[in-house]
């Protein structure tokens, strides 16, 4: 019976040494990742004061600031009245007194989803040229997919707006400044895209055009194209919001689009105006979006 | 020539090629009517192309101009030189980053209780879900430049106004993100808590806190990134960063230290990425 009970107890030392351990672990581990966690606070925070001071972000400079940016923002939205909605221009309270210069305002937008399409589809087939030597699995040499690759990699990190800046001295103030700088950065982008697109496409159909004698054109045209069509259609319709994006505020530096209309009124401080014109930019980003979404799965499904 | 070889060997008479035609047009290329659409469709989208060209006022002529100032620009930029003021530029450079990384922290604090705010399975209210969703949309159809801009205006000329625009751009696009990561998080855990007598504060902590934090650390690391790229710019209107130093060197046309300005940026914009995808990797990757 001794024995027996002698032998409960040494299990139950043995078990309570194996919590113990355990539970030594457990602090241990608990212990070096709050350290870990402290560490990364305390470098986060380091980080933080630091850009604090490098951009002047004094808690005094925001507690002075706030009043006049809460001033400023309800300036700027529209005095609209319930009862004078729908009415006509010349009442001050309606949407017509608010959007007065739709007309205008309309051909500028117009204008400027015009640029963002012209500079899409100039940058896209810049892009598809330039991706047909970046993809790495068409039998180039390596150093053209890699030249290729950085040059595309140049022209897609400087921002377009530096890109238009240029483009302005060169080319003279207005659109076309602005359609060749967000043509320039989408190339950059697309082609990268593209170029990958065409990597993950099926070898098979390359092999049997390159066996039956075709050209290394030839298979790019009827091995690679088709089957890298519906991700390449895709990706530019994407990307044609994005320059939408863009080409609203290209203007800012002179470069066309209903940017340099929203420059001038927020400059002279027009402030309801500038509300209208934002409005208008984001129902015409809306609109677009909704509908080149519904085109792209058209087209896709055409294609494919 | 109308004799077409089946796969039998024998020739088919013109007959037989008319019943197969016939029977199966579409194996003989496309319609009439379709060629006649896609011929349309090229036709309009031609006009179209001439059409934008000459409303843009773009003529041989006036590319081959631009072009040629642009070689010269090109020209002038080589070798590129740092300047007398590249303390200036170097300021510059840091400012942007700081005005980066203070706006991704500020937008990042904010959006983690607006998310909780507008997820589905925290905010019962589908009234104010639905309309705090709206604004969010609304403020994210808004580019940065438009709120530096604004801002510029509003607490006037420095980096200031850059790190609110930043902020202010992205706290809905964040806030959006960070709604979808609480709603896609396991509800078993929440559950759990709620089931061991915990309160809804205590649910959120440690019920669904630790599972999506590191998504929405991940999600900041990104926007820091391209928040990096956009800050370079905002200085263009005024906003503060390397883009003032940048628009201001193009302004009096010295195009050497454009150029080196260009190449500063783009070797930033290369560093933080490299930086940020390790660390997304140690805080991410790591599980």
């Amino acid at each position: 019976m001794s024995g027996r009970m002698g032998l409960a107890a040494d299990r139950g030392a043995a078990a309570a040494a194996a919590v113990a351990q355990a539970e030594a672990a457990f602090q241990a581990l608990r212990r070096q990742r709050r350290l870990a966690t402290l560490l990364g606070a305390g470098i986060f925070l380091a980080c933080l004061l630091t850009a604090g001071w490098v951009s002047e972000f004094h808690p005094a400079t925001l507690w002075a600031g706030l009043p006049r940016i809460g001033e400023y923002f309800s300036r700027v939205a529209p005095s609209l009245e319930w009862g004078k909605l729908f009415a006509g221009v010349e009442t001050e309270g309606s949407l017509a007194f608010w959007m007065y210069r739709l007309d205008a305002w309309g051909l500028l937008l117009f204008e400027t989803a015009q640029m963002a399409a012209l500079a899409t589809l100039m940058g896209a087939v810049v892009g598809l040229l330039l991706a047909f030597p970046a993809a790495r699995n068409l039998g180039l040499p390596g150093w053209m997919s890699e030249a290729a690759r950085r040059l595309l990699e140049a022209t897609r990190t400087v921002p377009e707006i530096v890109f238009a800046l240029i483009f302005v001295w060169a080319f003279g103030v207005g659109a076309l400044a602005g359609i060749l700088a967000i043509a320039l950065h989408t190339a950059g982008a697309l082609g990268k895209l593209f170029a990958d697109a065409m990597e993950n496409i099926e070898m098979r159909p390359w092999e049997g055009v390159r066996a039956s004698g075709g050209s290394w054109f030839q298979a790019c045209r009827y091995a690679v194209l088709p089957a890298a069509a519906p991700d390449l259609l895709s990706y530019a319709m994407l990307r044609f919001e994005i320059n939408l994006r863009s080409a609203s505020v290209i203007g800012f530096v002179g470069a066309g689009g209903i940017g340099e209309e929203l420059y001038k009124v927020i400059s002279f401080n027009y402030y309801e105006e500038i509300s209208a014109i934002i409005v208008l930019v984001i129902l015409a980003v809306v609109c677009i979006d909704l509908l080149s979404e519904k085109l792209r799965r058209r087209v896709i499904e055409a294609v494919s | 020539m109308s004799r077409v070889i089946n796969p039998g060997g024998h020739l088919l008479s013109a007959g037989e090629v008319a019943a197969w035609r016939a029977r199966m047009p579409a194996a003989f290329g496309p319609s009439v009517a379709a060629r006649l659409w896609r011929w349309l469709g090229a036709a309009g989208f031609l006009a179209w192309l001439v059409g934008t060209l000459w409303w843009f006022d773009v003529s041989p002529q006036r590319l081959l101009n631009g072009l040629n100032g642009l070689g010269v620009i090109v020209r002038l930029m080589i070798p590129p030189s740092p300047g007398e003021q590249w303390v200036e530029i170097l300021q510059g450079l840091a400012e942007s980053l700081a005005m980066a990384f203070l706006g991704t922290a500020i937008a990042a604090t904010v959006a983690i209780p607006l998310g909780f705010l507008g997820a589905r399975n925290v905010a019962s209210s589908v009234i104010f879900r639905f309309s705090l969703r709206r604004v969010f949309d609304g403020m994210r159809g808004v580019d940065q430049l438009i709120w530096a801009l604004a801002y510029v205006r509003a607490v006037g000329l420095g980096p200031l106004a850059g790190v609110l625009a930043i902020a202010t751009a992205d706290i809905a696009v964040l806030a959006k993100l960070y709604a979808e990561a609480i709603e896609n998080a396991e509800k078993r855990q929440a559950e759990g808590i709620a089931a061991a007598g915990g309160s809804p504060t205590l649910v959120m902590r440690f019920g669904i806190l630790p599972q999506v934090a590191p998504i929405m650390l991940g999600h900041a690391l990104y926007f820091f990134e391209s928040n990096a790229r956009s800050a370079s710019i905002l200085g263009v209107v005024g906003a503060g960063g390397i883009g003032l130093q940048i628009a201001e060197r193009i302004r009096v046309r010295n195009w050497d230290e454009v150029a080196f300005i260009i190449i500063l940026m783009v070797v930033m914009v290369m560093a933080i990425d490299w930086l940020s995808q390790r660390l997304r990797r140690r805080l991410i990757g790591g599980r």
